[in-house]
């Protein structure tokens, strides 16, 4: 045996080997991050759900659960319809370009019919569910009526546009629908755009 | 011999030399007790680290305790709370000093790290101690953050409903984040049950490391004192600093008598206020978690609320609203920077000018404004002064470079100012 020792040689091997074995623990910590995601089972309570709007009366509104998300269905009334063009300039996206919705509600009701809002009720700031205050004026002088998030202060009309001044960015989420039947919404079928 | 040193205990017979011919017991007791040499110039605001380690070991013990009648699930968190404080024996008091303790924590670990502030304490050689001390900060802050959810209670769900949202706020990857931090589409089960694992098991671990780093560091560089003084500058022919005494016995007394007078009012509010106020326990808290129903005013815990109201100053732009998420964790890295913003030549306050003394004052007043605007709804009069707030906050950081220059100083002593009683 030589006493020689290649240096080289060794110092190749250790960094390929190193390398290799950082590669190697990098893709064993994989499984335990994907078990973070949701599971099978969270994904199969995450299917449609279907909404009774036939004994609704005009100007209430219903809370369902969807994905443990509050979708709210509310019946508007004319007056409530007929306000929603008034406080456009007041509105950060008064056309619903950066907001989340199905293409069938980007309108300034933001809805199929425009008589049946639906819309998630959570705040697009942090997730907070914001409250109804349909009354004029009842939020602050010149209040249009619609939803106020307690968290942090947006403020939304009702047809979920959020107001300028705000923390919240975008209009509330208007989530895929279909109504189908004897006045019954279907929430989170896919493909209900189409319907 | 296993070692030259004067006094080699291994040397010594019996049960202590047996063990210390195997492991340096009698070593590492000098090194951090019987002969740590601390300034003996200490007062009263270098009682928090000590009672900060206490509160650790009591938030361990009674965190242990309530684990064993608590149960992590969605449908039986909120009623597991409710029969550790109606049913176990004793376990409200085991209940109340883990909830009081939380709130303790952060009382004293921000009067610790106000101490750091006024004394320069995190000035050259202390800047590794102090970013180990805003490593622990932070995962005090996670611990306690996760801690709160576990009860189940209506405000437990909202307030990590908008935590975790603060993660949504990052472009692109933001909403598939939320959903594998959740690991549901919402704050569920799931969401309860790795939270528990996190706060009970993996974060524990993580704390007791970093502050027995934290000590290790200090033990190292020596204990900063009221004067700013390096004591190690000037030693004795012992080669001991003349003006430190030993940890043990001087300050394990003073520590002792600090500990008594912190349990007196520790143990008043455990026993006669145990919600704080509605500031420790929140009143919505005492209704079941409801994914259909935010509380109508919610405000995280007290300690948060500096940076929540930081985090709501900050309005939407560009469609986005990671610029009130970016300033609330920019408002913790520039505590962490503070060693490199102070240019100031001296360390303590004591021999600072009057810059120092008032933007220190103004700094502390801002703190606990923010801390009150936290608390209080995004209406009125309050957002704007949120936004003033935030912005004087920031300025005392990002100007400190210049005023911590231009300040006046006084001659620091050689020796620390120090009068026998």
């Amino acid at each position: 045996m030589s006493e020689h020792v290649d240096l080289g040689r060794r110092k190749l091997l250790t960094a390929t080997t190193a390398a290799t074995g950082a590669i190697g623990a990098g893709l064993a910590v994989s499984p335990f991050l994907a078990s973070w995601k949701p599971s099978a089972r969270a994904k199969a309570l995450g299917a449609p759900v279907e909404i009774d709007i036939s004994r609704m009366d005009v100007g209430s509104m219903i809370k369902v659960e969807w994905r443990g998300k509050p979708v709210w269905v509310v019946r508007r009334t004319p007056e409530m319809l007929a306000d929603l063009g008034a406080h456009d300039p007041l509105l950060l996206d008064p056309a619903s370009d950066g907001s989340k919705q199905p293409e069938f509600a980007k309108n300034p009701a933001r809805a199929q019919k425009p008589e049946y809002f639906v819309v998630l009720g959570v705040c697009t700031h942090l997730g907070c569910s914001p409250i109804s205050k349909f009354a004029i004026g009842e939020v602050e002088a010149g209040w249009p009526g619609g939803f106020y998030c307690p968290c942090h202060g947006s403020k939304f009309d009702l047809s979920g546009r959020v107001f300028k001044g705000v923390p919240a960015p975008k209009n509330l989420e208007v989530p895929p629908y279909a109504f189908v039947g004897d006045g019954k919404i279907v929430v989170g079928a896919e493909g209900a755009q189409a319907a | 011999m296993a070692s030259t040193e004067p006094n080699n205990a291994a040397q010594k017979g019996g049960l202590s030399g047996w063990i210390n011919a195997r492991f340096p017991l009698d070593k590492m007791l000098r090194e951090h007790v019987t002969e740590y040499y601390a300034p003996k110039n200490f007062n009263v605001w270098y009682y928090f680290g000590a009672l900060a380690l206490f509160v650790l070991v009591l938030q361990l013990v009674t965190g242990i305790f309530l684990t064993m009648n608590y149960k992590p699930s969605a449908a039986d968190a909120f009623g597991a709370v409710e029969y550790i404080m109606r049913d176990v024996e004793w376990g409200w008091l085991i209940r109340y000093l883990h909830s009081t303790g939380a709130s303790a924590f952060f009382i004293v670990v921000y009067l610790h790290m106000f101490r750091a502030l006024m004394y320069g304490s995190y000035k050259a050689p202390r800047e590794l101690l102090w970013l180990l001390g805003m490593g622990i900060y932070l995962v005090l802050m996670a611990e306690a953050f996760m801690g709160y959810l576990l009860p189940w209670g209506n405000m437990s769900f909202w307030g990590a409903q908008v935590i975790v949202s603060l993660f949504g706020t990052i472009p692109v990857v933001g909403d598939g984040l939320v959903e594998w931090i959740r690991g549901d589409y919402y704050i569920s089960d799931i969401t309860l049950n790795r939270f528990f694992a996190l706060h009970v098991v993996a974060l524990p671990f993580v704390l007791v490391g970093l502050v027995v780093a934290h000590i290790l560091a200090l033990h190292e560089v020596g204990s900063n004192n009221p004067d700013g003084v390096e004591i190690k500058k000037t030693k004795g022919a012992d080669g001991k600093p003349l003006d430190g005494i030993p940890f043990h016995p001087y300050y394990t007394v003073k520590d002792l008598f600090g500990l008594g007078v912190f349990l007196t009012l520790f143990s008043a509010i455990v026993f006669f206020k145990p919600d704080g106020w509605g500031l420790f326990l929140e009143a919505p808290n005492f209704e079941p978690a409801n994914p259909m129903q935010t509380p109508p005013h919610i405000a995280p815990v007290w300690y948060f609320t500096p940076f929540y109201a930081i985090l709501r100053a900050v309005p939407s732009f560009f469609g986005t609203q990671i610029w009130g998420v970016l300033a609330m964790f920019g408002a913790i890295v520039m505590l962490a920077l503070m060693p490199w913003l102070d240019k100031s030549p001296v360390k303590s306050i004591r021999y600072r000018g009057p810059i120092s003394k008032l933007a220190l004052g103004i700094f502390v007043v801002t703190f606990v404004m923010l801390g009150y605007l936290g608390l209080k709804p995004s209406t009125g009069i309050y957002p704007l002064l949120a936004r003033v707030f935030t912005v004087i906050y920031f300025a005392y950081f990002l100007l400190m470079p210049w005023w911590s220059r231009m300040d006046s100083t006084k001659p620091v002593p050689e020796r620390v100012t120090y009068d026998a009683h």
